[in-house]
Parts: C-alpha cells; structure tokens; sequence
C-alpha cells in the first residue's frame, strides 16, 4: 500500500483515510454473504428471498464488455461487500451516539452533521462504506409526510413502499451489475414524497468510501407521487489507494402524475493518480420511470471523479406528455476513462426529451458519449433534441459520440447535434493578455463551455461544482 | 517606457523583424504605417508576449528586460493590446470575463480586487462613456458582435484596466466611421502624461481623430522613416512606394 506517497497528490484534497474499527462480510461473494448482509440489517424475510433470487440470478448471467474503457478482470472473491465501523452496529439514535471520528471526517468533507452547523436547506444522507450513519432535518420532513431515511431503515419501517417500488424500474434480472447491486446492496436513500407536496428542501446524500478492499452497494429509491415535486442531490469521494475499488449503485426513480424529480450528482470518487494507479470504478444503473402522464424526470450529473466512469441514467417516458431532460458534464483527465450517457425511452403520447452533454478530455484520457433515443411507435408527436459537445486539451486525449437513435412513428422528430473543439490557443493568449494566468484562463474557457449543464444544478452546488471543474483540470495546459 | 534595440524577430523560419529600434517615453503616442506583411503585427505580438516567437536583441520596459515576462505578467504590468481580431469566448459572460480580468491586475498589484457591485458601477460609468449599450456586457463575450463591436469592446476593456502601454492593432480597420470616432474619442480621453499609445493602423484617416507625437514607416521588418503627423498625410498621397 502507496498510500503515504499518494498523500502528495495536491488536486484531490478527500483523499483520506478515517481511523475507525469496521465489521466486515467474509470475504467474497457466496450466499453465505448474501445472508450475513440480510442478517446484519435485520430484514424481513421477503427482502432476503428477494436478495436470495437476485443472487441465484447472477450465476447465469455475464459481465458486459461492450463498453470502450477496458479494465483488467475483477476477482469477485477478493471483495468485501459489507464494511461498517463497528460503533455503528446499532444504528446511532441521535447525533451523540455517532462515533466522533465519523462526524469529524464528514466536517472535513464539508458536510457538518452536527445540529447547529447543519448546511441551510439542505437535509444530508450521510452513507459511510456499507451504513447511513445519519440523516439530518428528519423531523422536519416528517411533519410534511416525507419519508427521508435510508434505505435499510425504509425496508423495516415502509416495506410496503419498498415492495411495491424496488426493482420496478430496474427489474432484478436487468444486467450484471444490476443484479450483484440487487443482491448484495448495503445502504442508500429512500424517498417518498406525498401527494402535492412540494418538498420544502433540498435532499441530499453523500457517499464515502472510506474501508479499502471492499466494494460499494449502494441502493436508492426515490418516488414522487401525484402532484409532487422534490430536488435531490449525491456527492461522493475516497481515499487514494492504489487499488481500484468498484462502486455499483442502482438509483431508480419513480414519477406519478405531475410529478416532478430533479436528480443531481456531483461525482468526485478518486480518480487514481497521475499515472492511472488506483481509481474508483464507478459502474453504476441509474433509472427514471416517468410513470404518470404530465410527469417529470430530469438528471444533471458533474463526472469529474473515478479511473472509469460507466453510467446512463435514462429515463422511461411512459405516461402521456412526460418529459425526460440530461444535462451531463464529464471531465477525464491523466489516465481517467468515461463512458457515459442517457437512454430516453418514450411510450407515451406527446412526450420530449432533451440531452445535454458536455464531454472534457485532458492527458491521456478517452471520453466517450453514448445515448439511446428511441420513439416507440405509440409515442405519437414526441420530440427529441441532444446536443453533444466535446472539449479536447492537448494532443494524447479522445473524445467520441455514439448516438443510437430510433424513431418507430412519423409524427415525432428527433434533433441532434454534436460538435468537438480544441481547448484554442489563441482564446488562451487573449485571456492571458487581459492579465489572466494558465489555470484561470482555462477554468474561465471550460466553465463558459459547461454553463448550460452547470446552471442546472441547485445553486449551492453550482459554485463548489464550478470550483471542481476548475481542479479536474489543473496543470492540464501548458 | 519602452527601448527596442536591435530587434530581430523569426517565426516558422521566416525572419520578419530585421533589427528594429523603437522608443516610446511616457505622455507619447506613435503611430507605425507600412504596406502588408511588413512586421506591423509580429511587432505587436511580440511585445505582448505571445508564443512562438523566437527573437534577438532587447527590449525593455520600465527598465525590465521584457523577454523574462510571461503574457500575464506583462498585462498586469500594463501592457495591453487591443486586438485585431478579438476572440470569440463562447459561455463567457462579457461582464464576468472583464471582472475577471481587471482583478486578476489589480490583484498582481496589490489593490483590492472589486467585488461585483463596486465593478458594475465602475463598468456601466466606462460604457457611458464610450457610449456602450450596457446589455452588451450581459452577452457571451465577443460571440456574434460585429467587427465594429468587437473593437470598441477592446477600447472598453484598455478604460477599464488603464494600461501603461496601449498597442492597438488596426483597431481601425473595418470601422464605419461613427464606430471609428469612438475608438478615436476612446484614446484621446483615456491619453495622459503617464502613459502611452502605439497605434499600427493601414489608413491615414485615422489621424483625423488622433493626433500622433511621431509616425513610423516599418517596411520589410524596419523602421525606415519617422516623422510628425504630416509624415501620414503624406503617405496617404503619395503612398509607401517611394519610401521602399
């Protein structure tokens, strides 16, 4: 283990490591740790069937290698799937039980838990490796009949939202990773927001990695019922360690009629260092169902993190005049790959999509976009538009576009448009002559060509989002 | 202010500047004429730091040997160079680019950079000014104005960040003639004793608006005449041809 030279790596300040005593799986992935995970969150018996049969699953299905990053073979055996510090065995009652050494790394995170230094309007999800250790404004939201716990205390507390809802946007048998995620997920956050109720905050949760060797579960659900709306935000960063870890998450969304889900991500897991040692794999399924007619899906994401980075959150416009929106940002710099994109699937009547992207390539990065717009042949007068753009520093990095586009209907129209540039010389000399060092002048260039996708995201993290951008690419001109 | 001595400037193998001596002292304004492809601009570039370049000989500034200077630090010493072509910066705002810009020199010079409303006073005050429609400074910066916009966007930003040195580089080409007399009106009203202009232009009449200390002729990367003001008038009848 590097990790005390990795400590000299100034671009990534989260890259520490908490001191803390953990209760882990055995090793590998068997039905024996399929029952420990089940067992240690005390779930009723239909979650570990339904585990149990997610599990059994798997044997027959294969990992895909379709995608452009390649990556050396996983040895599954060679996993945690469960890591929690020991101090969290009983779920902490309140913020005093927490151990400190826990509270202390998320102020270092810059994510108070603690009552009076709570972030304004925000309520925070804090998942630390397999565990939420704390959920923030609980009471506040409950007044309103909104349910914002995580996932483990969902499934004791709500199993008949969580039976009713898990897995239906991402059914158990969907993928490889999918399924491993349906079978040995640890923690998460679950959502549920009444009928016209318009929640009155920002949700948010963020995920660390803090145990090495183990990989990371994580489960959310999120449901808007009829005339609700609700902006949720997740954040994510690891210590530097030169392995690679693997994160497979399944998020999937529900949207009943007028409903409307704002999903944000600022995704900054470690992205190895320089030389492309260590780095999180971040494979993860990420699902809207546009379920009700006149509902509303939109996913922003800032990939700015991860060795690789290979998700599509997409969303599925079944309910008439539904509307599905993408905005994405993906920066890859040194050795970081991204393969990463949106599905849009209409079925209803009258439904549009809109896809945003905006790929940076940096070092010997490779950075590809791929989507999936497909008019299903009852989806009449359904629009599309995507606009693809592409970034590139310097001369070792790619950039590559990939639509799949299918339109089974006449009356629908599907637009796209793509456009790949060259961070320009010239635009760095004139900013330069206006008293603009290097690194302000690219930060000032990059944020100009990110706008759109940046001002999509709620204001408090459009700045710190705007600042990431920024570091993502230090040193990676001149 | 500034001492060229001997100046030699190659790019790509091609020698443009063949041993150039320039002086300019603070409160002056030169004017450099000369037929296409003579070093008018190479001369600019140079002085601004671009890269590229390879060069022999001195220049100084203020008694610093500019060739130690990178592009930024120049700027923030006060050399600025309205562009002959000034570059389109899609996403950026215009107000935020120039905020940007005039912090980062106020900055290298100890002074407390503007926060956004004391800058958008002093920038709405400079637009008046020069007679700038404020919603201008709201739009991407430079993305689909026109060439006469674009120059007086480069006036605009010399007001705003009071350079030591002013080079303008054919700010006047392609200007109707109210755009020109903004340009012109911009450099009279901005000229004192402390600073100084070096202005490469095609066309007399801009000497119309400006009135020059000194007009330089460069032919085939040298200075080969240097005169008053009448020395343009005339070259405007009798053109470079009989200098050459």
């Amino acid at each position: 283990m590097k990790t005390e030279d990795l400590k000299n790596n100034k671009d990534y300040k989260y890259g520490f490591i908490t001191d803390v005593e953990n209760i882990r799986s055995p090793k590998g992935l068997s039905e024996e740790t399929v029952r420990f995970i089940s067992n240690i969150k005390k779930e009723p018996e239909w979650m570990l069937e339904w585990r149990l049969k997610a599990f059994n699953r798997l044997k027959v299905l294969k990992e895909p290698n379709w995608q452009k990053p390649k990556y050396p073979k996983i040895n599954y055996q060679d996993l945690y799937y469960y890591s929690a510090p020991k101090s969290t065995s009983e779920k902490p009652k309140s913020l005093d039980e927490i151990d400190p050494k826990i509270l202390e790394t998320y102020k270092k995170l810059g994510i108070p838990l603690v009552e009076q230094k709570r972030l304004n309007g925000i309520a925070v999800d804090a998942v630390f490796d397999s565990v939420s250790v704390a959920t923030t404004f609980k009471d506040e939201l409950t007044k309103k009949g909104i349910i914002f716990c995580s996932i483990s205390e969902a499934i004791q507390k709500h199993p008949d939202l969580v039976k009713k809802y898990l897995g239906s946007v991402i059914p158990l048998s969907d993928h490889y990773f999918a399924t491993l995620n349906s079978a040995v997920f640890t923690d998460g956050s679950f959502v549920y927001i009444p009928p016209n109720t318009k929640c009155p905050m920002e949700l948010s949760t963020y995920f660390r990695i803090n145990a090495s060797e183990t990989g990371q579960f994580e489960r959310t659900l999120i449901i808007a019922d009829k005339g609700s709306y609700v902006s949720y935000l997740e954040g994510c960063t690891a210590p530097m360690r030169d392995e690679n870890q693997l994160h497979a998450a399944n998020v999937e969304l529900v949207a009943l009629d007028d409903a409307e889900i704002k999903y944000s991500t600022v995704q900054n897991w470690y992205p190895g260092d320089e030389k492309g040692v260590g780095g999180i794999y971040n494979f993860v399924t990420k699902r809207g169902a546009c379920r009700g007619k006149n509902s509303k899906i939109s996913w922003t994401q800032v990939e700015t993190g991860s060795a690789i980075t290979w998700k599509y959150p997409s969303c599925i416009l079944q309910g008439d005049n539904s509307v599905g929106e993408f905005y994405s940002i993906a920066i890859t710099n040194n050795f970081q790959k991204a393969d990463t994109g949106t599905k849009m699937i209409h079925l209803g009547k009258n439904t549009k999509s809109k896809i945003i992207s905006k790929g940076i390539s940096a070092g010997s990065a490779d950075n590809m976009y791929r989507g999936l717009v497909e008019i299903k042949n009852k989806a009449i007068n359904s629009r599309n538009y995507t606009q693809c753009d592409s970034l590139l520093m310097g001369n070792k990095c790619g950039a590559h576009t990939i639509p799949y586009i299918k339109n089974n209907n006449a009356s629908s129209t599907i637009e796209h448009e793509a456009t790949t540039t060259k961070i320009n010389e010239e635009q760095l000399y004139y900013c330069n002559q206006r008293g603009l060092d290097q690194e302000e002048a690219v930060s000032l260039i990059v944020n100009g060509f990110c706008k759109e996708v940046l001002q999509q995201l709620p204001m408090e993290f459009a700045v710190e989002a705007q600042k990431l951008v920024a570091i993502s690419l230090e040193g990676s001109v001149g | 202010m500034l001492n060229i001595k001997n100046l030699e400037v190659t790019i790509d193998n091609k020698h443009i500047l063949k041993g150039l001596n320039l002086d300019i002292k603070h409160g002056e304004v030169h004017v450099i004429m000369g037929p296409n492809g003579s070093g008018k601009s190479t001369l600019a570039n140079v002085l601004s730091g671009k890269n590229g370049y390879e060069t022999k000989g001195d220049i100084k500034y203020n008694g610093e040997s500019l060739s130690k200077l990178s592009t930024e630090e120049r700027a923030q010493k006060g050399i600025f160079l309205a562009f002959q072509y000034p570059l389109e910066i899609p996403g950026v705002n215009t107000n935020i680019f120039l905020k940007t810009s005039l912090n980062s020199v106020r900055k290298a010079n100890g002074k407390k950079e503007l926060d956004t409303l004391a800058f958008l006073k002093l920038i709405k005050e400079k637009a008046t000014e020069l007679g700038i429609d404020e919603k201008f400074l709201s739009r991407q910066l430079n993305v689909g104005f026109s060439g006469g916009e674009k120059k007086k966007n480069e006036i605009l930003q010399m007001k705003l960040l009071q350079p030591k040195l002013s080079i303008l580089d054919e700010t006047d080409s392609g200007l109707d003639i109210d755009a020109l007399r903004i340009v012109a009106d911009g450099v009279n009203t901005f000229k004192n004793k402390d600073n100084a202009f070096l202005i490469i232009t095609h066309y007399q009449r801009l000497l119309d608006y400006i009135r020059p200390d000194f007009v330089h002729v460069l032919s085939n990367g040298k200075i080969i005449k240097t005169g008053n003001a009448d020395l343009g008038v005339q070259l405007e009848k009798t053109g470079y041809s009989n200098l050459v």
